[in-house]
């Protein structure tokens, strides 16, 4: 490895506080772009936390958060962070593509309608435009013939499969999956990672948080896991999760794979 | 548990008993109820024909010009004080879910205040206005005599559109709360801001709660115009009472009044289900929707 390329994604020493659980306990992370980084870790460990807080769902408590270089949620003034306006905080949401684990498709739209509602209303894209990206992203996704179906009329690999492209459809410089198979019934999560494959491979930064080790194995450049809001190992995945150097690790990977 | 009980013998003829015909249960009990309804019906009919009605008159006021002018005003003041009560219950549920203290406290107060007064001391207040300020405007810039600017329609439509609006804004805000938290997690992830949160994503899907009472007060509101002949309104009860006040025929008039409260209400009852079909798309028709789903998914290959 010469001459590494500046991390596109920087977070030091973050940590967020629920009331009285620390949620995240001085988190550091440093993620190279084109790469797919696993966060493994048993429910309640701070992994979903910690996805949010890179796309500003939650707010972080101490620490600081940069994507591709600029500080997330804040504005340094001297020797003072300034909170950012709702405005600000959205322009920068727009470097990150969000998936999360219950789809959240907007009900009311159809699949198509939920791809190109960012595009034209928050990027002011033409119709015509969006149209037209939105089809070619349903493709990719293998969805062409949904374009007109409702969520409640998807089966939950289909509405994940919309939701990813929509998420796309901002052309995000990372793609953020929250547990993206975790509400799926069992023979549709192959298709929901076939299509992460597949972004996988065509270069886009990503963060997945997953209990899915098998497509850990196998995509994922790096891997972190983690427990009660800190980070216990981080590795290449045939270390960690092949021979893991921490007990807690060890402890965990051998709960999910019986 | 010791052993099953002893199993039934099964039927010899299986291949006959599954092929026999099927005749649909019948329901004696809605056939004695609809006669005793329908009789019930009819004795009223007949009571109110021989009664002491003379239905002539009824049918000759029905479209004389005094009522007709009654119900416009009737129906424009009712689609006046519900736009002024729905735009201000938005806004009001809005400010009361805000963050900011501010708005929170003045939306509270107006909740407060306007569902906590009766509305007839409302419409009162409002329209002896000019008691406490005989003079209202900006001034050195500009000025109106109060008793010129609150009119009894303008009385009105303050006094029930500001009442409406206290209530709406509670409806709007159950609405509001009833739109899943991961819809507004996914809207800001695509970098929409607060405001166009609510208005893409939140509130559309918040319709779809919010329909049906505000249909129900849209109702309502028709009848509640009717309070406003107290402040010299003239709609179509006021104007039907000035006519028997005249003529002395109080029954025929009231059954004008009601002929015509009911068309309209009539009216917007079907508006509101269109309008409840549109808002649920995507929700409603859920279940045969899933049926045919079901049906497709039995068929086809996975």
């Amino acid at each position: 490895m010469n001459a590494q390329p500046a991390p596109i994604v920087v977070a030091h020493q973050v940590s967020k506080r629920f009331g009285p659980l620390l949620a995240l306990n001085g988190v550091s992370l440093s993620i190279a772009p084109g790469t797919v980084q696993c966060i493994i870790g048993p429910s309640g460990s701070g992994k979903s936390t910690f996805l949010r807080c890179l796309n500003q769902i939650e707010k972080i408590d101490a620490g600081a958060i940069l994507i591709d270089g600029e500080l997330i949620g804040y504005r340094r003034v001297g020797d003072t962070l300034r909170e950012l306006s709702d405005a600000e905080i959205a322009r920068q949401r727009l470097a990150t593509g969000m998936v999360f684990q219950r789809f959240n498709l907007f009900h009311h739209m159809t699949a198509l309608e939920n791809i190109i509602e960012g595009p034209v209303t928050v990027l002011r894209r033409s119709r015509r435009e969006a149209v037209d990206e939105a089809m070619a992203l349903l493709a990719r996704v293998g969805l062409t013939d949904k374009r007109d179906a409702y969520p409640i009329e998807m089966s939950g690999g289909q509405q994940q499969r919309v939701a990813i492209a929509r998420a796309l459809a901002m052309r995000p410089r990372i793609m953020l999956f929250d547990e993206p198979t975790s509400a799926l019934d069992p023979e549709l999560v192959g298709e929901v990672l076939a299509v992460m494959r597949d972004l996988a491979r065509s270069g886009m930064t990503m963060i997945v948080v997953t209990h899915e080790l098998g497509f850990a194995r196998e995509v994922a450049h790096d891997v972190v896991f983690m427990d009660r809001g800190e980070i216990i190992e981080q590795g290449p995945p045939a270390q960690v999760l092949l021979s893991p150097q921490q007990a807690r690790t060890r402890e965990f990977i051998s709960a999910v794979l019986t | 548990m010791t052993g099953h009980p002893a199993a039934r013998p099964i039927p010899t003829d299986l291949e006959r008993l599954a092929g026999l015909a099927i005749v649909p249960r019948r329901y004696y009990g809605r056939w004695v109820a609809a006669a005793i309804i329908l009789l019930l019906f009819a004795w009223v009919v007949k009571a109110f024909a021989e009664g002491q009605i003379a239905w002539k008159v009824v049918g000759q006021f029905l479209t004389a010009p005094a009522i007709l002018n009654g119900l416009v005003n009737t129906v424009i003041m009712t689609a006046c004080a519900m736009t002024l009560g729905i735009v201000l219950g938005v806004l009001f549920a809005i400010m009361y879910m805000s963050p900011n203290p501010v708005l929170r406290g003045s939306a509270l107060f107006y909740i407060w205040f306007f569902r906590g007064t009766p509305l007839l001391l409302q419409l009162l207040l409002w329209f002896n206005l000019a008691l406490v300020f005989p003079r209202i405007g900006i001034p050195g810039l500009i000025e109106f005599r109060t008793i010129d600017l609150i009119t009894p329609f303008v009385a009105t439509l303050l006094g029930l559109g500001m009442n409406q609006g206290a209530y709406t804004a509670e409806v709007v805000r159950s609405g509001i709360l009833s739109v899943d938290l991961g819809q507004s997690e996914a809207a800001k992830s695509i970098g929409m801001t607060r405001l166009t949160t609510l208005r893409r994503i939140i509130l559309p899907q918040a319709m779809r709660v919010i329909i049906p009472p505000v249909g129900n007060e849209f109702i309502s509101m028709v009848k509640l115009t009717s309070i406003a002949s107290v402040i010299q309104y003239s709609e179509i009860l006021r104007n039907a009472q000035t006519i028997y006040y005249a003529n002395a025929r109080v029954i025929e008039l009231l059954i004008v009044a009601a002929i015509w409260y009911l068309a309209v209400v009539t009216l917007l009852q079907i508006g509101q289900f269109f309008l409840e079909r549109y808002f649920s798309r995507g929700r409603g028709e859920r279940r045969s929707r899933q049926k045919a789903n079901r049906g497709i998914a039995a068929g086809g290959p996975p």
